[in-house]
């Protein structure tokens, strides 16, 4: 076991190396300093200042290969920064990135980890529920009302979520944010109700199918015959099997939970990393937005990791080789 | 820039694309695993049918487009630029100043007198475009982030996964190395970092796509060629010394071409949806629905609302993705109801 | 018990299909009596699982029972509340089916999986259920029983998940044991092997079994009497020997002529003419009647009805009817 986790970080750990060489082709070899800089500072800023900005960032030295001190070039920094976590400063407002990441990580969570939780219970007991009256008008109306729900645009659930919620029943604040609890509720109820509600009809589609593909297995069957009812089967037998698809999906959507929603932090005014995404796009911020899809890739790459794990221990079938 | 003029080059597109459609066609009709299929579908989803092949049409002429014959007179701007069918469709100066109800006879700030009062259908927009034929030019923008898209994903998708399904190896070693490191990066981080280092433009935008899409395709594809490989037919293939070649293209490509079809409809919603997050983000692509509602939004905080272009935006963007998403589980279900499962 | 462990009277099973309801068991009647083994015979698809699942209200959604009776140890099936249902199978009337390799919950031990049988009718411990489990497992001929009881389906062979299947249903010592293709999918030494333990089974406990087959090898081995369906309707019923030796059924002729026999050898095999009609091609009488070398102008028409042709014989056919009058 220990060696298989070895071994499955290991791979992680290159697989992180192609990450990085990916987006050093994107962010250095594919983007010009110069451009970036005419970007980041404006369109007729005289040449002295460009030049300025890219030897302040770094971005003057060698890509490859530096014959004076060989490990003075962008590729060996880049690698470094990354690797360590040293993420340097904004390219548009100079601030350090490492420090706002760690600001933003709280407000996100605090509007994704109630997303995440009640999304995840929400759309596995809707789905079990359709899929027991499967073949019935219940369940043809459920899936006609997911595929509804899934050919919304979020654009839409939300600016409707604002005016409906918002604006015409004054439920909740249209937007804001404030680090007291008490409050923070209030702020939070718009985005979280928002956000479940366009998430919930691809998850329930999608469990509503492995639960029908699991109830139809042979051993469902079996149990049948030899007298569980249908609670029983549900719960001892189809749940369990059906956890193998449901974890690869529930896991691979951890890394949301810190990247956060772009679209509902910045619509609600939530300062998390989401609206820092936003704002690094509006603002030309290449340092930020790298550092930032590593980390996405970081996290993912972690959560595909414990998945793994996570097989051997749900499904005996899983060999660790 | 360019040897051709941008709308001569769209003509062409389209010419191409009817060609494509019409050979597709009897290709099809020979097959008749493809022409019952096609029966099959018409027969599930006439509706939904209908409203792809309306918005189909919709975006085809306004493709087509072509300088001069009505201008308005005096206008020599105007008059130089190609107008499509769709544009033609409606008066050369067919603008108001600023907002205007649907059918109303006055603008909506200040009221002053409209140059067509009552005549547009859907209203005018900020800058006074009836938003009727901003609808309709829509759809050409949302069928070219799907076609354009898919058209990059499909090619790449079956070129890897081919390779590395039918030889395995190294070959398989690097494209499944590749294939983890593009899936590793979330896929809307990574569309935002390409579109933010490719520039924006909607040739950019579906290469973005085109880029972040292709990996979920292509593991399907090599799954499935490895499994086709160990096929007995195509063993025996190999046993009569056909060539790696040609077992490809004559065994394998066609086994997969369900997946093809499967795929690119199930695709498309997908990519159009994204596209409006993009618009929000202002990378989007100029003239989509998702620019418009984007647009749109501020202007429900007035009072009273302008609603008229917001909903004429999504409601077409919502009835196109619809349509799709039910032709997308009908195809499904009638070509393949196992190999791919939800939410891949 | 007075009268038979499963009776079937008249029982229609439809499933919807293209706006109509197909009868995948139509009208069919049999009596499986204590003790005994009749085998359901037919080829695949023609209904014979189906009946079986409809005797213990098994039959999977959209599909339902429509019409007739069934008693299953003297009570009506279809009247028992849901609780009672379940409690009679497993209890009562257990069943085993084709795929061994499907049949058991994969990501369960095999023990966890006969223990839970056990005590979905017995207030037993986990302890006892154990105790017995083993036992059973023993009995059934699984080497290393208390071993085998920790282990997952994927670590055994198709052979002893079946034995697994076999310990798990005859738990609770069934009156009927219904055994839907219980060696297709196994080789064929290990064939021979579940059908002795199945006969041994059926000595010891005096378990009645409805063996469901296709196979009439497995027929000739283990049946006491035989029923064969064709296109979801029972064609002819008797004891073995009535039916293997005297065949009346044009049908059952054209199967038995199909099996290849010591006793024929050099002969050319015989072949039913035609293939078997999908239900939207049913003739209105005789289903058989477009296949049938013996067919005459009102076989197309009418359903013929059972004819008593030996004591204990049935055959559903006009033309045998008529030679039984002369």
């Amino acid at each position: 076991m220990l060696a298989y986790i070895v071994r499955r970080t290991a791979y992680g750990f290159v697989v992180v190396l192609g990450v990085l060489l990916l987006l050093f082709a994107l962010f250095f070899l594919y983007a010009e300093p110069i451009e970036m800089a005419r970007r980041a500072v404006g369109e007729k800023a005289p040449p002295e200042v460009l030049e300025q900005w890219v030897v302040n960032h770094g971005y003057d030295k060698p890509t490859w290969w530096n014959s004076e001190s060989p490990g003075d070039t962008m590729l060996v920094d880049h690698f470094r920064s990354m690797l360590t976590f040293d993420f340097g400063r904004s390219d548009a407002d100079d601030s350090p990135i490492l420090e706002r990441i760690r600001a933003g990580m709280g407000p996100s969570l605090s509007l994704t980890l109630p997303i995440f939780t009640v999304g995840v219970l929400l759309g596995v007991g809707l789905s079990l529920f359709v899929a027991y009256f499967r073949e019935t008008y219940i369940d043809r109306m459920g899936v006609v009302l997911c595929v509804l729900g899934m050919s919304l645009s979020i654009l839409l659930y939300i600016i409707g979520g604002q005016f409906l919620i918002g604006k015409m029943l004054r439920w909740f604040p249209i937007s804001g944010f404030d680090a007291s609890p008490a409050v923070m509720l209030r702020f939070l109820a718009l985005p979280v109700l928002v956000g479940l509600a366009e998430g919930l009809g691809g998850s329930i589609r999608f469990y509503r199918t492995v639960f029908i593909e699991e109830t139809g297995r042979d051993y469902v069957r079996t149990a049948r015959a030899k007298g569980c009812g249908d609670g029983r089967i549900m719960a001892r037998h189809v749940l369990h099997n059906a956890m193998i698809p449901i974890l690869t999906r529930v896991v691979v959507s951890i890394p949301f939970l810190f990247t956060g929603s772009l679209l509902l932090e910045s619509f609600f005014g939530i300062p998390g990393l989401g609206s820092m995404m936003v704002d690094a796009i509006h603002g030309n911020d290449f340092a930020t937005l790298r550092a930032m899809v590593y980390i996405g890739a970081l996290l993912f790459i972690a959560a595909q990791i414990l998945t793994d794990i996570a097989y051997t221990l749900v499904d005996p079938r899983v060999r660790l080789a | 820039m360019s040897l051709v003029e941008p709308h001569v080059l769209s003509n062409i597109v389209v010419a191409v694309l009817l060609g494509g459609a019409v050979a597709a066609f009897a290709i099809a009709r020979r097959s008749d695993l493809w022409s019952q299929a096609g029966r099959e579908l018409i027969g599930r989803r006439p509706i939904a049918i209908g409203a792809i092949a309306l918005f189909v049409s919709v975006a085809m002429l306004d493709s087509v487009a072509w300088v001069g014959g009505g201008g308005a007179a005096g206008n020599v701007l105007e008059q130089s630029r190609p107008r499509s069918v769709v544009d033609r469709m409606f008066a050369p100066d067919f603008k108001e100043k600023s907002y205007s109800a649907p059918l109303a006879d006055i603008e909506f700030y200040g009221g002053a007198d409209l140059s067509h009062p009552g005549s547009h259908l859907l209203g005018t927009d900020i800058l006074g475009r009836d938003v009727l034929h901003l609808t309709l030019k829509g759809a050409r923008v949302a069928l070219l982030i799907g076609g354009l898209t898919s058209l990059i994903v499909i090619p790449l998708a079956l070129l890897m996964g081919i390779s590395a399904g039918y030889f395995g190896g190294r070959i398989d070693d690097i494209v499944f190395f590749v294939v983890s490191t593009l899936a590793s990066i979330p896929t809307l981080l990574l569309l935002i970092a390409l579109i933010m280092v490719l520039g924006h433009g909607p040739v950019q935008v579906c290469v973005a796509m085109g880029v972040t899409g292709w990996v979920g395709f292509c593991r399907i594809v090599r799954g499935e060629t490895f499994k086709l490989r160990e096929l007995d037919y195509v063993q025996a293939a190999r046993a009569l010394g056909v060539s790696e070649i040609g077992i490809i293209l004559r065994h394998i490509l066609p086994n997969l071409m369900h997946l093809v079809v499967i795929t690119f409809v199930l695709l498309f919603s997908g990519l159009v949806l994204s596209e409006a997050i993009l618009a929000y983000l202002g990378i989007g692509i100029d003239g989509s629905w998702g620019q418009m509602i984007d647009q749109a939004r501020d202007e429900l905080a007035r009072d009273p609302i302008i609603w008229w272009n917001l909903v004429a935006a999504s409601t077409a963007l919502f009835a196109l993705i619809l349509s799709v998403n039910f032709v997308g589980d009908a195809v499904r279900d009638i070509l393949d109801p196992k190999t791919l499962g939800e939410g891949e | 018990m007075i009268g038979p462990v499963l009776r079937i009277d008249e029982v229609l099973t439809t499933f919807p299909a293209a706006g109509t309801r197909i009868p995948v068991v139509d009208h069919v009647s049999l009596e499986v009596h204590a003790g005994e083994v009749l085998a359901l015979v037919g080829e695949s698809g023609c209904g014979k699982s189906m009946t079986a699942l409809s005797a213990m209200r098994l039959v999977p959604k959209p599909g339902r029972v429509e019409s007739g009776n069934i008693q299953l140890c003297g009570r009506d099936v279809l009247a028992l509340s849901v609780s009672e249902m379940r409690a009679m199978r497993g209890g009562e009337a257990a069943m085993i089916f084709q795929e061994p390799m499907t049949s058991l919950n994969p990501v369960q031990t095999v023990g966890a999986q006969v223990v839970e049988a056990i005590r979905l009718h017995e207030r037993v411990s986990f302890v006892e259920a154990r105790k017995r489990t083993i036992e059973m497992f023993d009995r059934v001929q699984i080497p290393d029983p208390e071993q085998r009881f920790g282990a997952y389906p994927h670590q055994l062979s198709g052979g002893l998940k079946q034995r697994v299947m076999i310990a798990m249903a005859a738990a609770m010592r069934p009156k009927l044991l219904i055994a839907d293709e219980p060696t297709t999918a196994l080789d064929v030494t290990i064939q021979a092997q579940i059908l002795e333990l199945l006969r041994e089974l059926q000595r010891e406990l005096g378990t009645a079994i409805l063996l469901i087959t296709h196979d009439l090898g497995v027929v000739n081995e283990l049946a006491d009497r035989i029923a064969v369906m064709y296109a979801s309707r029972i064609v002819e019923q008797g004891e073995r020997v009535d039916v293997l030796a005297s065949a009346r059924h044009p049908y059952t002729e054209g199967l038995l002529r199909s099996v290849p026999a010591a006793a024929r050898r050099g002969e050319a095999l015989h072949e039913i003419a035609g293939v078997v009609p999908s239900p939207s091609e049913w003739p209105a009488g005789c289903r058989f009647s477009t296949r049938c070398d013996r067919v005459e102008s009102r076989c197309g028409d009418a359903v013929p009805t059972s004819t008593q042709v030996a004591p204990g014989h049935t055959v559903d056919c006009f033309v045998v009817a008529d030679e039984v009058a002369q």
